[in-house]
């Protein structure tokens, strides 16, 4: 069964060169004739001010909290509907039980607004 | 080395599709807005993908002098390397696989995340505004629909019992009525919609909005540097249009299985093309392809808000309702899909 996973490491491998192979083509055959304008962050014709690296809005942070919530638990819905017609209704049940469980989170987080974008 | 030819014979005609889909994107848009496109470069235009090709190939990649060259230059691979990566699992035929492992659909769905990591390390290895906001937009986007698309994935294992690609089709077959398309349609749409706003296209291309923050994460990019990213988004788009094919439109199986007597397909070459195979992936694939380009000529772009209602407020409730509805015709055996 393992054997089966060596054409996937080769195709990773092969997946990685094709990406490092045209960019060092495109090093190698393009010109290179740097210029403090041309290498400067664009700003729509402005002087780059400071570092751009600046604070964001905390909503990007929240929705990635969010996101690790629900991806764990998609991840551990796959195993049990594998296994949906091994496991029975005692199965059914216990998952509707935990994914019920996490709607409500679900409904609290929105009224809690933190859904909102405005 | 049998791997190798064999990953020969999947990448040279995915790469060629990746060129041409360019080439059809700007003819169909240009066909919907009576234009006709590019028609210069070669009979009618034929050649422009591989002119494209040639001219970024001979242009500088610029790295800003703020940037992060490092970080900079890796960004394109971790964006092309997953998305040609997980065509290893795809089944184009009956066994037609060149990894026909037990956990494809688990390696595709870990490999379309790792996608988001490209735009990330682009935007903030840039340093440019532009490219920062460009790619907390699209990080934040991207992992909101990933996870309705999860859950509609979910959906599909249900009802097929098996993470194997290939399996799942052999679950569909039947008839058109057995496809999970009937029995699964708003995961269907669900899936389909994740998709396009995965991949960033238009109407959910705030990403790289071109009117409000010029090319969002890839603004600094040039040359060959630029022309990886866009392989890579377009290589993405064949394989969400594929996935859609093979988990709810049954892949190679035929429509008219079941349909037609069964001597039709016994006749001696209008049986071959009635039968299933893997013309019939490639026309799903292609269709589903042709409606990327078609949403892009209709729609009008969404705004940021508007987008991540629609992920977390109407599709993973919709999908979760449907998972419940599902358990319960899983746990009374209803109809033909799921006894």
């Amino acid at each position: 069964m393992l054997e089966n996973y060596l054409p996937i490491l080769v195709f990773m491998g092969i997946g990685l060169l094709m990406g490092i192979l045209p960019l060092a083509l495109g090093m190698v055959i393009g010109p290179r004739r740097p210029d403090a304008a041309k290498n400067s962050p664009y700003e729509c014709g402005f002087e780059a001010f400071e570092d751009s690296r600046m604070k964001f809005d905390v909503r990007f942070y929240l929705i990635a909290i969010l996101f690790i919530i629900f991806d764990l638990e998609i991840a551990f819905l796959f195993p049990w509907a594998v296994a949906l017609d091994t496991i029975g209704l005692y199965g059914l049940l216990a998952m509707g039980l935990f994914l019920g469980i996490l709607v409500i989170g679900f409904i609290y987080e929105w009224k809690k607004g933190a859904l909102e974008w405005e | 080395m049998q791997i190798s030819a064999k990953i020969t014979l999947l990448l040279t005609p995915l790469l060629l599709a990746v060129a041409y889909t360019t080439f059809a994107e700007r003819k169909i848009i240009g066909y919907m807005q009576i234009r006709i496109g590019p028609n210069r470069v070669g009979p009618r235009g034929f050649l422009q993908p591989i002119a494209d090709a040639l001219k970024l190939l001979t242009k500088e990649v610029i790295v800003p002098t703020n940037a992060n060259r490092y970080l900079f230059l890796t960004a394109p691979v971790l964006a092309i390397a997953p998305s040609l990566a997980a065509w290893a699992v795809v089944p184009f035929d009956d066994g037609m696989a060149i990894a026909d492992i037990n956990a494809g659909l688990l390696y595709i769905l870990a490999l379309t995340s790792l996608g988001v990591y490209g735009i990330i390390v682009a935007g903030w290895a840039s340093n440019s505004r532009y490219a920062l906001l460009g790619s907390l937009r699209s990080a934040a986007q991207i992992i909101s629909y990933e996870i309705a698309m999860g859950f509609a994935l979910v959906g599909v294992i249900m009802a097929a019992g098996s993470l194997n690609l290939g399996e799942i089709v052999e679950a569909q077959r039947g008839s058109v009525y057995h496809w999970f398309l009937l029995p699964l349609l708003p995961l269907f749409l669900v899936y389909f919609i994740s998709g396009v706003a995965e991949t960033n296209r238009a109407p959910f291309d705030v990403a790289e909005g071109e009117s409000e923050i010029v090319a969002g994460f890839h603004v600094e990019y040039s040359g060959m540097a630029f022309a990886v990213f866009f392989l890579a988004e377009y290589a993405n788009m064949i394989l969400i249009s594929a996935l859609t094919a093979l988990l709810f439109l049954g892949g190679w199986l035929s429509p008219l299985e079941g349909l037609l007597p069964q001597a039709a397909f016994a006749l001696p070459v209008i049986g071959w093309v009635l039968d299933g195979g893997i013309h019939w992936f490639l026309a799903k694939t292609a269709f589903f392809l042709f409606l990327f380009l078609w949403f892009r000529a209709t729609f009008p772009r969404y705004r940021y808000d508007q987008i991540m209602r629609l992920g977390w407020k109407v599709l993973i409730p919709v999908t979760i309702v449907w998972l419940f509805l599902e358990g319960v015709a899983v746990a009374f055996g209803l109809g033909p899909w799921f006894a």
